[in-house]
């Protein structure tokens, strides 16, 4: 029997609310389901919201009846933010969060260097936002709860997993004992101790990190900007480094390296805390500042993946799939991409428009972008926690030059989270003008967003399956590509086609867009009439052609979906 | 390793010898190893050569 908590979790800021289990015997016997998703957090969600978006439905399970503890993730990205405006929820992450795009690095007392996300007039969000994880959750949650494509099972853990043929068969615990539930794909969204991993006893590849960080959340009135600020070696924690963020409610996020050998359960003692965020706040000048702890807890970098996502009918994602660090704040922001993309990706071979090889697809596309974040986001770990005496000199060195010398400054930049691009992605269209282009997003890139208006933005009109976005002077879409469109949709491939124009209405075009300005041309590096770019359900660039033509319509089309 | 036309003068690498030395003694002993990192990054940034650095590794780690 599977007891979940009643109790609602402590907080300061959050009013945590107790969601009645799902319970089998309130409800007929279980035919065989689409897809099961285990797990409900950011990177669970954000699939199902998706899949349901493309008309398949799914089951959400999580052993919990409420949301996460703690602020957790916090800070998203532009990337995130625009994936999160396709599940409808980027106006309440907007509501509920603290925007920035800068980040301090002090050594000594000296801001040694200054971090400036670049934030351009065509973009509609901020290169960040602070939210917290449990308002994110929410919102998501709210978001399939709306949705009658989403069956959303509070209380429910999976606690035995087997691969049959050509299905997935679970057993399901519950506050009432046991049920058994087939789907025929299993979503592995269970995050980064997921038990699905472990039952297939799957091994993930790369480095775990010694350096371990105290995340503590506390409530304190400090009249700082939402900037984010690291410290580096102060005199209270020698040689380690110090990290503190604004969040929304007053409350601020301090993460401390702790010292080479030290016990996490000490470490997480009060007075151990108090100690240490003390010392913090008075090198920073408010000692004075009374506060009060809402959340802490441990965690050490770690840079591994999976070296597969999908194995037979299991398919990995987000935190299951692979364990990032959080510099360069790379965990749900990766898990968003995830979601988006496995979603997609299983919407199609469910519905049977294309084969197997789309998720094969799926799992080459994020694991090569969990590599390259690897990469990354190793380079920004091994300078935040050096892992042995070399690394340790070298950054010292850094930070001592540092000073007085410009040249090593840019060493402090971790490297932010962004959008992996499929450039050699199997989806890519071969003979599309792809290499012709001088400017826009190229093959596998995300895409550009362009301010059109005010609250008018290109993003706002794509998404929901493929977008072809038809550039014309003309008013109308020519008849030979409309025949491949209507040939695509009569197969049941979603296809919107977008009409981009000097204002009048394009015939043809589902929406059109007036860019008299020239502004979508500019981005997208359109100087011909009947120019055109296809993107893919995740917004991601497979083709794009200085003239398209019917023919080269349809071999794109084949080819983004392998049968 | 080729020599490059800018190679230092037997004299100055003389010079430099004493200086480095009496350098080294004047920073604490502990601080010996992050005291030459620094050098060693300084001339980095003049010599605008990764391939260079990379050969000099080598043979720094050469005849212990």
């Amino acid at each position: 029997m599977h007891l979940p908590s009643t109790e609602p979790r402590f907080s300061l800021y959050y009013d945590y609310k107790i969601h009645q289990p799902w319970l089998a015997s309130q409800h007929a016997p279980q035919d065989r389901k689409q897809v099961v998703i285990v797990g409900a957090g950011p990177s669970g969600l954000v699939t199902a919201l998706e899949l349901a978006r493309l008309g398949v439905s799914c089951v959400v399970v999580t052993a919990e009846l409420q949301v996460s503890q703690g602020s957790r993730a916090l800070a998203f990205t532009r990337r995130s933010m625009e994936i999160l405006q396709q599940v409808g929820i980027d106006e309440r992450m907007t509501e509920a969060g603290l925007p920035w795009r800068f980040g301090n690095s002090y050594y000594r007392g000296k801001r040694v260097f200054r971090m400036e996300a670049p934030y351009d007039v065509n973009d509609r969000f901020y290169p960040l936002i602070n939210v917290q994880q449990q308002y994110m959750e929410e919102f998501l949650h709210d978001a399939c709860k709306a949705n009658p494509l989403i069956d959303f099972r509070w209380g429910n853990k999976v606690v035995q997993v087997e691969q049959k043929e050509g299905y997935v068969e679970l057993v399901v615990d519950t506050p009432e004992g046991t049920y058994s539930l087939e789907t025929q794909w299993l979503v592995a969204a269970d995050g980064g101790r997921s038990g699905i991993r472990a039952a297939l006893g799957l091994e993930m590849e790369g480095t775990s990190y010694e350096g371990k960080f105290v995340i503590a959340d506390i409530k304190i009135d400090l009249p700082l900007p939402t900037e984010r600020m690291a410290f580096f070696a102060p005199e209270w924690n020698p040689g380690n480094t110090i990290l503190m963020h604004r969040e929304p409610h007053g409350i601020w996020r301090l993460d401390y390296q702790l010292p080479e050998g030290e016990d996490p359960d000490e470490a997480l003692k009060p007075e151990s805390i108090k100690a240490r965020i003390d010392a913090q706040l008075a090198m920073i000048g408010y000692a004075d500042k009374t506060w009060e702890l809402d959340w802490c807890s441990v965690y050490s970098a770690r840079t591994l993946t999976l070296p597969d996502y999908v194995h037979d009918n299991i398919l990995f994602t987000g935190d299951a799939a692979h364990l990032l660090p959080i510099f360069g704040v790379r965990g749900a922001n990766t898990g968003f991409q995830d979601g988006q993309s496995l979603a997609w990706h299983l919407a199609f071979v469910v519905k049977g428009l294309a084969s197997r090889k789309l998720l094969e697809n799926y799992s080459a596309e994020r694991v090569t972008a969990a590599r390259e974040i690897i990469e990354e986001a190793g380079k920004s770990t091994r300078f935040m926690t050096p892992p042995s005496r070399g690394f340790h000199l070298l950054r010292d060195a850094v930070l001592s030059l540092s000073l007085t010398q410009a040249f090593v400054r840019p060493l402090y930049h971790w490297r932010t989270s962004r959008p992996h691009e499929y450039t050699h992605s199997a989806l890519n269209s071969m003979g599309d003008d792809n290499a012709l282009f001088q400017a826009g997003p190229a093959h596998g890139a995300p895409p550009k967003n362009v301010r059109l208006g005010a609250d008018n933005y290109l993003l706002d009109y794509l998404g929901g399956g493929f977008d072809l976005l038809y550039f014309t002077q003309n008013q109308t879409v020519p008849e030979s590509i409309m025949t491949v469109v209507r040939q695509a949709r009569a197969k049941g491939i979603p296809l919107n086609v977008v009409g981009i124009g000097p204002g009048l209405e394009i015939a043809g075009a589902d929406k059109t867009i007036n860019d008299a300005s020239g502004a979508i041309r500019g981005c997208y590096g359109v100087n011909n009439h009947g120019a055109a770019y296809l993107l893919r359900p995740d917004q991601h660039i497979c083709a794009r052609w200085i003239n398209l033509d019917a023919m080269r319509l349809q071999m794109a089309l084949n080819t983004a979906l392998p049968q | 390793m080729s020599e490059q036309n800018n190679t230092l003068p037997v004299d100055a690498l003389e010079m430099i010898y004493d200086e480095l030395a009496s350098a080294i003694d004047e920073v604490d002993k502990e601080a010996t190893a992050l005291f030459l990192v620094k050098l060693v990054l300084l001339n980095a940034k003049t010599i605008g050569s990764a391939e260079t650095l990379r050969e000099h590794i080598r043979i720094a780690k050469q005849d212990f």
